[in-house]
């Protein structure tokens, strides 16, 4: 049973990365963040049957770090959108040397 | 230092005779002098007030005259009558500045007695504190007491508290009367320590400090570009002699590992008589001396020098410090006597030294110009005593050179001061100290014209006056050592040392001629014939105030007088005191020369090179008198310009022309071009400093291009970096 869930876990965590990496829309990043913390969740839930609860705490607090993320992260992107009618990283590049 | 009285144990021996007498308070004679220097110098930072109605007419009047005036300006006489410009505390500074020096003067009387009453073979060390401890070196600042250093102290606080007291007169009027008698007792400090330490590093203290005073009074009246110049270029040329002092002090502690007077002299075989080390070492240090007493080559910048306050002039630039190199020479007699070859080239530069001074004397008009080459003539005639071995000898023409060059330059100062009231009085431009404008004084200043006169004669050697006695012992010793002496065995550049003394004995002869036609003239020009000075100056001219001629009064007892320190030897017990006095210092290195028997003429050929030297003397006066007519100069403005070999020596055979383009352009040349250009702009500023900055703003733009504000880029880099890592950490 472990090993299938630290199977998927790695897989979400790579289409998460993937995700990160190729797309350029805010919006999908942002989801695609999300996938990869809940990549980890899985895999500490799953790891929690063999080395007790600490990994179920764990994950309550990833989750309330990712719904605070969430709040920011979307009011941030909200607030690009709403300076530049753009969500696009391309065009997202104010701060550069 | 602070505890005089206690008893010091660190005199050589166990009880030194002059162990707990008067002598024990010797520090006493530079730190008086020291004082001066520290109040003077604080009430020269107080502002001075000028008193009298504030008229700014006369004021731009004043400047025009003195920017006039150009290099040669001595602006020492100020009128005080219609706006004195008298410093709120001239008064004080009258009384502090010449006392400090009687002081000075009586301890050293009292020590002088002292000593004399001692009969100390042994020179009197008075240790003051440890000053330099380093590895081997051990330096004292200790002062010592013996009969050289005392004659020296003897000539520096006397003759220099007369010259206290006649710039006292001299100088009142001047605004920075303060700072002047600073400057003047700052000198007489450091000079006091460079005759009395007791080691070569001392008395490099004191050779640098003179050098200091020479350039800060030189350049007194720095806002005329011409007497800073003259200032700098004391200072940098007696840099060159320095080296040469270092070089020599660096080699002997190399060699003896000790710099203590007392130990050198008594070690001084150990570095090899007649060998190359003693003779380097010996040549070096009279590099020393020909920069410091102006030699040559390094004589050029005496002359200039005189761009100082007359007594100035007659201090530092004729009595006291320019016959430092004959002190050390003296002071160093253990190593020149056992270098014989260093000794002839003594001997010789300072012949050649005082026969090319004595022809430029000849044409100067300017009448300061006259007595300065006149100096380096006579420091010439002294290296030739002291490089013949007849250190006494030397040491007796210094001493009587100080009482006769400070007479003549008082008394040239008194004249340019009754010069310059006269042409300022009735706001006339010309140059106060030419020769030209001048002729007919006696009938204005009696007191200075005798006197002078006598200084004259006493400097060209005539009897019984003092210079006769002291040039004419010069003479008669270098014709002593042409025969059964290591001067006469040695070589140089291949002449036997007999024919270079029987040369160096000619030429002072013929120097001897030289002076007195020169000074002849001098006195011709300057006090006989008609007065050219003007219609509307003459009215003004008049004898300098009283306080200015009481110390010419005593310098002329001096001059008449000073022979009587050293008679020729066949006048039985009262001749040689000098000689006799000095034995303990100089004695055993005099021997060395001349085989350890002492140096004697036949009666007979004494008395033939007095009479020699006598013709000699009043042929050249005659020859003057018959030859020169003031009656036909003209004043400056009105005289043509001479021609032929005469414009050769007024303009002092070229040499400061030669050193310009021989030494002193290539040297800006490089400057400016290699060093300035290219090493400092270049290599420093370019290369180093802007190159550096260049690299790491290169550096930065290359930094900058990576952080390109997208934000895909970085998880790229992010990503890679962690597989990066992860593998790392797996291939272990």
């Amino acid at each position: 049973m472990i090993p299938e869930a630290l199977a998927l876990s790695a897989v979400l965590f790579t289409i998460g990365t993937v995700g990160v990496l190729t797309r350029r829309n805010a919006i999908v990043i942002f989801m695609c963040v999300e996938l990869m913390l809940n990549a980890v969740n899985l895999s500490f839930v799953a790891l929690s049957r063999l080395y007790g609860t600490t990994g179920q705490v764990f994950v309550v607090f990833v989750m309330t770090v990712a719904a605070a993320e969430a709040a920011v992260g979307l009011a941030i992107i909200i607030a690009i959108f709403r300076h530049g009618q753009s969500v696009n990283l391309k065009n997202i590049n104010l701060l550069k040397g | 230092m602070l505890l005089p009285g206690l008893p010091v144990q660190e005199s050589a021996g166990a009880a030194h005779p002059l162990a707990g007498t008067v002598a024990e308070w010797i520090w006493l004679v530079p730190l008086l002098p020291f004082i001066g220097f520290i109040v003077n110098g604080l009430l020269s930072l107080l502002p001075a007030v000028r008193m009298g109605p504030a008229d700014p007419s006369a004021e731009s009047h004043e400047h025009a005259a003195h920017g006039e005036e150009g290099g040669g300006g001595d602006h020492g006489a100020h009128d005080d009558h219609q706006h004195p410009v008298r410093h709120r505390y001239a008064g004080m500074v009258s009384i502090i500045g010449p006392a400090v020096l009687g002081v000075s003067f009586a301890v050293t009387l009292a020590i002088f007695l002292a000593l004399a009453g001692a009969h100390a073979e042994e020179p009197f060390v008075r240790t003051l504190f440890p000053w330099l401890v380093a590895g081997d070196l051990y330096v004292d600042a200790a002062l010592q007491v013996d009969q050289l250093s005392i004659v020296m102290t003897l000539v520096v606080t006397g003759v220099g508290f007369l010259i206290h007291v006649f710039s006292v007169g001299y100088m009142q009027d001047d605004p920075g009367y303060p700072r002047y008698f600073a400057y003047l007792n700052l000198f007489v400090f450091f000079m006091l320590v460079l005759v009395l330490g007791a080691s070569y590093p001392v008395l490099f203290v004191g050779w640098e400090g003179v050098g200091l005073c020479s350039y800060l009074l030189i350049g007194y009246w720095y806002s005329d570009k011409a007497n800073a110049d003259a200032g700098k270029k004391a200072f940098v040329m007696n840099r060159i002699g320095d080296f040469g002092f270092l070089v020599a002090m660096f080699m002997l502690f190399a060699h003896l590992g000790t710099l203590d007077f007392a130990a050198v002299s008594g070690r001084a075989a150990e570095l090899g008589e007649g060998g190359a080390v003693i003779t380097v070492i010996a040549l070096f240090f009279f590099l020393g001396c020909a920069g410091k007493s102006a030699q040559i080559p390094l004589y050029t910048w005496l002359p200039d020098a005189m761009a100082g306050p007359t007594p100035v002039s007659a201090l530092i630039h004729a009595a006291t410090m320019v016959t430092a190199g004959v002190y050390l020479v003296a002071r160093s007699s253990a190593i020149f006597s056992l270098a014989p070859v260093a000794s002839l080239t003594v001997a010789l530069v300072g012949a050649i030294t005082a026969l090319f001074a004595a022809t430029i004397g000849l044409k100067q008009w300017d009448i300061k110009k006259v007595l300065a080459y006149s100096t380096v003539s006579q420091l010439g005639y002294m290296f030739v005593g002291v490089g013949v071995g007849a250190y006494a000898a030397g040491v007796f023409h210094l001493v009587t050179h100080a009482f006769f060059k400070a007479l003549l330059f008082l008394g040239s100062g008194s004249v340019i001061f009754a010069m310059h009231r006269a042409f300022h009085n009735t706001g006339s431009h010309a140059d106060a100290q030419d020769m030209r404008n001048m002729g007919g004084l006696r009938a204005y200043m009696p007191w200075t014209y005798r006197l002078m006169w006598i200084a004259t004669l006493a400097i060209a050697g005539i009897p019984p006056l003092s210079g006769f006695f002291s040039k004419d012992e010069i003479l008669a010793s270098v014709f002593a050592r042409t025969a059964h002496s290591t001067l006469a065995e040695a070589s140089l550049f291949g002449i036997p040392g007999s024919a270079l003394l029987m040369l160096i004995y000619v030429m002072g002869l013929s120097a001897a001629l030289l002076t007195a036609i020169y000074m002849t003239r001098m006195m011709l020009y300057t006090f006989h014939g008609p007065n050219r000075s003007g219609e509307a100056e003459r009215a003004h001219l008049a004898e300098a105030p009283r306080i200015m001629t009481i110390p010419l009064v005593a310098l002329g007892v001096l001059t008449v007088a000073g022979g009587l320190l050293n008679l020729p030897a066949f006048l039985g017990a009262q001749g040689q005191k000098l000689h006799h006095w000095l034995e303990p210092v100089t004695g055993r290195a005099a021997l060395n020369i001349t085989h350890g028997e002492e140096a004697h003429l036949a009666l007979g050929t004494e008395m033939a090179l007095i009479g020699l030297a006598v013709a000699i003397a009043v042929g050249g006066i005659v020859y003057a008198f018959a030859k020169l007519k003031p009656e036909v100069l003209v004043p400056k403005a009105q005289s043509p310009e001479s021609t032929g070999i005469e414009r050769v020596l007024e303009h002092k055979y070229f040499v400061d022309e030669l050193y310009d383009t021989a030494i002193v352009k290539p040297v800006v040349g490089v400057s400016r071009r290699v060093l300035w250009r290219g090493m400092d702009a270049g290599l420093i500023d370019g290369l180093l400093v802007n190159g550096s900055g260049f690299l790491m703003r290169g550096l930065g733009w290359l930094g900058a291009r990576l952080q390109s504000g997208q934000v895909g880029t970085y998880a790229w880099v992010l990503v890679i970096g962690v597989l990066f890592v992860l593998g790392a950490f797996s291939i272990k």
